[in-house]
């Protein structure tokens, strides 16, 4: 953008989505302390709000901002176990995402799915993943669909660094190259499998080098610059549309551990410390500060706390699914029995 | 009403649902050219067989890479957009390297999206004894899918049933495994387009009174030929055709039983948790009848002659089973 008006806008926009996301995170992770017993932590008298496995994003808002700024409402997505930031990018109502990882009736899923399989379908955003990988043969078929079915429309697929050693990485890219499809592969990688680092499991030069040696279009970026992941994405995101699959690396970094009650004390904490000086939220805000912009970024802050407050209330609030929703959306021809 | 093989019935329900439906399209390895078994050739107006692909284009008839994982999550993603895929995995010793699209993915996404999204998906994955291809191409594997909530359990012995199940599943909106079995492929057999059989509905396939023999793909043939040998003995059993394994036809399974009062249930997949097993304790759980099951015994299939033949559930060993039972109540 070398307009600088236009560019501060633009700015401002990618920052209120990070911020959402962040707010989102930030919120769902407190509401997940105490409840279940897991990486070793004992489970406190108060249950958790959130009782699931909660795998935050925290860290990685740039990614989801940067990327999904350029999709439009019928494109579609695929995303991770860490999907609450593609999910809130790609236009979902934060209290109905709440309410779901509080597993209400009124979320998303109707409780059924929680935050792993957080899914808003009316806006193209069609789950969250609890496999690693297995978005990717997914976003392929969607973008198929899409190209047999005359759509003007694209797929984005969102999966981590861990995703590129299974197989469907390969099959999936291969696939997309083979038919010519639109869907752009999304490596979000936050340099850690769980608790392995990256880069002592995976041969070569990552994501992009092997998406290249199928002949697919491949970008890496800072991925905690969201207006360096806006310009790479709206490159790749143009080329796309034009129905060729291509590829974009994103390296950032998870502050948070695996699963929200992980501390991730596996880590070096220098690591950890760098990371933290390097966060993307940070940076923009830096960076519309030095715009003139800290009033604008204040405020969005205060309607996002607003819209966060909003959407724990309406989550506490909200029922509980009946028992009998249980036995529903299994499938029509003998669904729900015994036997 | 039309004499045709199981495999070119199958092909005929597929084109007919494709010319009546845009949305349905099939994909899997070597499908252009009508598929390896010729399961996706159907009669062009001169009565020759020709692969559908001549009809709808490779658009709609797909090609595939040998990529089984991203064939079976494709088809997800292309359910989801609006499409509605037929799978095919050549055999379903292959299908097992799509279990995660199929077991994670196409069968909880109804449920774990809340109804959002549904998958109407066909994958076929044809099953069972095809002589000498060993461990690997042999299996008969119904009773994993059984097992799975979201799956709809498809497994037609003949050539009338492979055209109207088919049909059946290509209209449930659900995900369904079907299977088809390898050695019944050139069966022929009159095929009535018009007539319906809904996912679900067991068929009696021989009425009888001394004993109920539950059984279903191919091993219905082994079953029908077995209880002609023993009606010439004076025994003379009702043969039933489960036709679908998810839902399973519990009324007629149980009146048939509550009549004969014996329960025999004969399949070609190992025995042990096998299907049968299931049906053998909700009839001894309701009417407190005996049961008995004949399966495969748990051993791979082998490839020699005298290997395989281990592994067959034939006529002769269900006569002689259903012989031995029967003979010692007296």
């Amino acid at each position: 953008m070398n307009d600088a008006p236009a560019r501060a806008e633009r700015l401002l926009a990618l920052y209120r989505t990070m911020a959402r996301i962040r707010a989102f995170e930030d919120a769902a992770e407190e509401a997940s302390q105490g409840g279940v017993q897991v990486w070793g932590m004992e489970a406190s008298a108060t249950p958790a709000r959130v009782r699931g496995p909660l795998h935050l994003s925290t860290g990685q808002e740039a990614v989801a901002a940067g990327v999904c700024i350029h999709l439009e409402r019928d494109d579609l997505l695929t995303s991770t176990h860490r999907g609450h930031g593609h999910t809130l990018a790609k236009g979902a109502d934060m209290t109905r995402m709440m309410c779901e990882l509080f597993g209400r009736a009124t979320g998303y899923n109707k409780g059924k799915g929680g935050s792993m399989h957080i899914a808003d379908f009316s806006v193209g955003m069609l789950g969250a993943n609890g496999v690693v990988a297995a978005g990717i043969p997914i976003a392929t078929g969607a973008a198929h669909a899409l190209k047999i079915l005359r759509r003007p429309n694209i797929v984005a697929c969102f999966f981590g660094d861990g995703a590129i050693n299974r197989g469907p990485f390969l099959e999936g890219l291969n696939w997309a190259q083979v038919y010519g499809l639109p869907v752009l592969f999304v490596c979000e990688d936050n340099r850690i499998a769980a608790t392995t680092p990256t880069r002592t499991m995976t041969a070569g030069s990552g994501a992009a080098a092997r998406a290249r040696a199928l002949g697919i279009e491949a970008q890496a970026v800072d991925g905690n610059d969201v207006e360096a992941v806006d310009r790479a994405a709206g490159e790749l995101v143009a080329r796309v549309r034009t129905g060729r699959p291509a590829l974009l690396h994103a390296i950032t970094y998870r502050i948070k551990g695996h699963v929200s009650v992980d501390p991730g004390a596996y880590r070096d904490a220098a690591e950890v410390e760098r990371a933290r000086q390097d966060d993307p939220i940070a940076r923009a805000r830096g960076a519309l500060a030095a715009l003139g912009l800290a009033g604008r970024v204040d405020a969005i802050d205060a309607e996002v706390r607003a819209e966060v407050a909003r959407a724990l209330a309406a989550a506490d609030a909200a029922p509980w699914p009946e028992p009998a929703e249980a036995y529903r959306d299994v499938l029509d021809a003998g669904a729900g029995t015994w036997r | 009403m039309a004499l045709m093989s199981y495999a070119q019935a199958a092909a005929e329900a597929l084109a007919a649902a494709m010319r009546a439906d845009a949305r349905i399209v099939a994909l899997g390895e070597d499908l252009g050219r009508g598929g390896v078994f010729g399961q996706y050739r159907a009669a062009a107006p001169d009565g020759t067989l020709r692969p559908l692909q001549a009809e709808f284009g490779a658009e709609r008839v797909i090609d595939t890479p040998i990529s089984e994982a991203n064939i079976m999550g494709a088809a997800v993603g292309m359910a989801l957009a609006g499409l509605k895929p037929v799978v095919e995995m050549r055999v379903i010793d292959f299908a097992l390297c799509a279990m995660d699209e199929l077991v994670n993915q196409a069968a909880k996404n109804r449920y774990m999206f809340g109804g959002q999204g549904r998958v109407p998906l066909v994958a076929r994955m044809p099953i069972g004894i095809w002589s000498a291809s060993a461990a690997q191409h042999s299996q008969s594997l119904e009773a994993w899918f059984a097992h799975l909530p979201g799956l709809a359990v498809v497994c037609p012995a003949t050539p009338q049933d492979n055209y109207s199940l088919l049909t059946a599943a290509l209209a449930s909106g659900d995900p369904v495994v079907y299977l088809e079995h390898k050695e019944l492929w050139s069966r022929q057999g009159e095929v009535d387009p018009a007539q319906p059989v809904p996912l679900g509905k067991a068929r009696i396939a021989r009425a009888g009174k001394d004993l109920t023999l539950v059984t279903w793909s191919r091993t219905l043939h082994e079953s029908l030929a077995a209880a002609e040998t023993l009606a010439r003995e004076g025994i003379d059993i009702e043969v039933l055709d489960l036709r679908t394994l998810w839902p399973w036809d519990r009324a007629t399974v149980l009146d048939a039983c509550a009549k004969t009062k014996r329960l025999f249930v004969a399949h070609e997949a190992v025995q042990v948790a096998g299907f049968g097993a299931e049906i053998a304790a909700a009839v001894a759980e309701e009417l407190g009848c005996p049961v008995k099951r004949l399966g495969a015994p748990r051993i791979p299939v082998g490839y020699a002659p005298t290997l395989e033949a281990e592994a067959r559930v034939d006529a002769e060993k269900i006569a002689s089973a259903v012989r031995a039972w029967l003979g010692a109540r007296d």
